[in-house]
């Protein structure tokens, strides 16, 4: 076959950007500006950041390519890297745990109380992140009835105490990003097809058997973005772990910040910041493709 | 996890069963034997309690009062997973987390047979979908995932496996082709077929015995030609197919053919066909059976003069008449195209006329157009 046939009729027509064919390009247009101001821009400023070395004078740098301060950074901040993740992983998993419940019970239980709930639910995005996670500390303070209960007990000694531990810093984590884990949740279960159910018992299953193999297989894709939106932001907080912990419970957001707002060590802090990204997206990664929910999203 | 009462078997044996929700009763006081081996059909429009029925059975609706029994064994309160009873779901509810498989095995599972894969690998052949095996419900067309439904429940071998409106989300093509291959697979596999539907040629394609319910009772129970040709209430008369009644009184009963008078005209109704409580009889015929013929004309058996054609619509196999009579009622008429005369056309002045067997009488006090509205909506 000759090729000149084949050109012919496209060759002569040019390809002309009409109004209608812009359009598209218009309307991303504010939401792609946007981007770059405030995503691609910083986000190339952290990159080149991380590599430069001091200069002259406080908060001066200068660009030198200095690929060892990611090794620096990691060797310093070795073990609240480790920590931000474990208690990420942490208040991931007591909020998936508290979560499916309520969500569950939200879903199919709840009757006519169902909209009073959910409303309940998104009820503390009323009220600032910051001023909860204060509340936090009056709760588990010592004036607050969380220790007094526990010390009238006798479950904890005079001198025990619950703010300034591991323990209040997981448990302001997972009261914060409850309702990222309880919404997903509701929406996913909520979508499952009450004959699922049904069919799964008049094939022998009991209430258990359905929960594990019909239930909980279908709701995993509200528990994948449920523990998604709970555990990225988890790792990079640093509130809780300022107001509820001690020196020994920083986590790496709280490195971050004093390394750029204390220290002034603004490479140092990007390239710490490059590392939690890097490292989050790729535990993502690897989460996402293990659970394979992608027929059921 | 599965006891003796999922080894059941017989009959299956409803008792005043009632359910009600709040108000409204949805089953009243039923009272129904369904044959070991049938193919038993519970025909009737939407909110007739058909469909509570099965699900009592089923056990996913508690009954308000009454009893359930397969054979010997009652089951009214039993778990849904305890009862030898399969349902092929009206949208399928097919598992879409589970291959195709699984889905067939997940009851197999569930009670611990040994020899899965047989028995699946059979279920499909028996539905000749073997090659899908390894798919995914929702890569499957309506028409598979309907048989896959199917072969998930057959598999399982219950005592009896209802049918919830099963063809009702297929196009009419493939609905009077899965009629044919359900009552194969039934007369196949042995099992009891409760099949709910409001599909009146469904019902009779396939079952054995159709119960054409009505307000959450059984208007009349038999084979579909019992129920077609002698229809007890103007609801099942009008419900399945369409009929003529004519109001009409009694002159004389002592025969073996009642003389019944409509309009100043007599006519012979035989007295094992009349349903009538007293004199006053509506008097039902079936449209295919009335012949039609000019004024002239030579007529035996029921003769009905004085008629004119309202209204002639030929449809190929059949041309429908509207006949308007001199009582103001208009009858429907059908006539087969089989003997090469012309049809008749709009304002022929006509005489009817039918063999005085296929003549039945209702009580007099029945609904004329009881179940004509229920009728459903052509899909």
């Amino acid at each position: 076959m000759s090729t000149a046939l084949l050109h012919t009729g496209t060759h002569e027509k040019k390809p002309v950007l009409t109004k209608k064919k812009l359009l598209p390009y218009w309307l991303l247009a504010p939401g792609l500006i946007w981007l770059i101001i405030f995503f691609l821009v910083p986000i190339y400023q952290l990159i080149s950041t991380s590599t430069q070395t001091q200069g002259y004078g406080i908060g001066t740098y200068v660009q030198s390519y200095r690929f060892a301060n990611f090794i620096d950074a990691i060797t310093s901040s070795k073990a609240q890297l480790f920590r931000s993740f474990e208690y990420a992983f942490l208040a991931t998993s007591f909020a998936l745990i508290i979560s499916y419940p309520l969500a569950y019970a939200v879903a199919f239980k709840s009757g006519r109380w169902k909209n009073t709930l959910l409303v309940l639910i998104v009820a503390p995005f009323f009220c600032s992140f910051l001023l909860r996670t204060v509340a936090w500390e009056q709760i588990l303070g010592e004036q607050g009835f969380v220790i007094k209960t526990l010390r009238f007990l006798h479950i904890m000694g005079a001198q025990g105490h619950l703010t300034a531990t591991p323990f209040a810093v997981v448990a302001g984590l997972t009261y914060n990003f409850l309702p990222f884990m309880t919404l997903p949740l509701y929406a996913s279960l909520e979508r499952i097809d009450i004959r699922m159910m049904e069919a799964s018992g008049d094939l022998y299953a009991n209430a258990f058997t359905t929960f594990r193999r019909v239930t909980v297989p279908l709701s995993m894709p509200g528990v994948v973005a449920g523990t998604l939106l709970t555990f990225i932001p988890a790792a990079g907080d640093y509130i809780n772990a300022e107001l509820l912990g001690n020196p020994g419970t920083k986590m790496i957001g709280n490195v971050i910040e004093a390394r750029y707002l204390a220290i002034v060590d603004y490479p140092g802090a990007a390239a710490l910041s490059l590392i939690l990204m890097v490292t989050i997206m790729i535990l993502v990664m690897a989460y996402v493709k293990r659970a394979g929910t992608e027929e059921l999203v | 996890m599965v006891d003796a009462s999922s080894s059941a078997h017989g009959d299956l044996v409803l008792k005043n069963l009632t359910k009600t929700f709040g108000e409204f009763i949805a089953v009243d006081d039923l009272d129904l034997v369904i044959p070991e081996g049938s193919f038993f059909a519970l025909l009737g429009p939407s909110g007739c309690g058909k469909t509570t029925t099965l699900r009592m059975v089923a056990g996913l609706e508690e009954p308000t009062s009454g009893t359930i029994f397969i054979g010997k064994t009652e089951i009214t309160y039993e778990k849904p997973y305890r009862r030898p009873v399969n349902t092929v779901f009206q949208n399928y509810a097919l598992f879409p987390h589970l291959s195709i498989y699984e889905n067939i095995a997940f009851g197999l599972r569930r009670r611990g047979v040994k020899d899965v894969n047989d028995q699946v690998q059979k279920a499909l052949e028996l539905v000749e979908l073997t090659h899908l095996a390894t798919r995914k419900p929702n890569q499957l067309s309506g028409g598979q995932q309907q048989r896959i439904a199917l072969a998930r429940a057959i598999v399982n071998r219950p005592a009896l496996l209802l049918l919830d409106e099963p063809l009702g989300a297929l196009d009419l093509k493939l609905r009077r082709a899965m009629q044919i291959e359900l009552k194969w697979i039934q007369t196949e596999v042995g099992i009891t077929f409760v099949h709910v539907t409001h599909d009146q040629e469904e019902a009779m394609t396939m079952a054995d015995t159709i119960a054409v319910m009505n307000e959450g009772k059984i208007e009349q129970m038999g084979s579909p030609a019992d129920l077609y040709d002698n229809p007890r209430t103007s609801f099942v008369a009008n419900f399945l197919g369409q009929s003529n009644l004519i109001k009409g009184s009694i002159d004389d009963s002592s025969g073996e053919s009642a003389v019944v008078d409509i309009f100043g005209t007599k006519i012979g109704l035989p007295v094992n066909r009349n349903h009538a409580h007293d004199s006053s009889v509506l008097v039902g015929i079936r449209p295919e059976k009335i012949r039609i013929a000019p004024v002239g004309a030579h007529m035996t058996g029921n003769i009905l003069e004085g008629g004119v054609i309202s209204d002639a619509s030929y449809i190929g196999v059949s041309t429908q008449y509207q006949v308007e009579m001199p009582w103001g009622q208009e009858l429907m008429v059908f006539e087969q195209n089989d003997d090469g005369t012309p049809p008749l056309s709009k304002g022929d002045p006509v005489v009817l006329s039918w063999s005085p067997i296929f003549t039945f009488g209702l009580a007099g006090d029945q609904d004329v157009n009881a179940g004509s509205e229920a009728h459903p909506e052509s899909e």
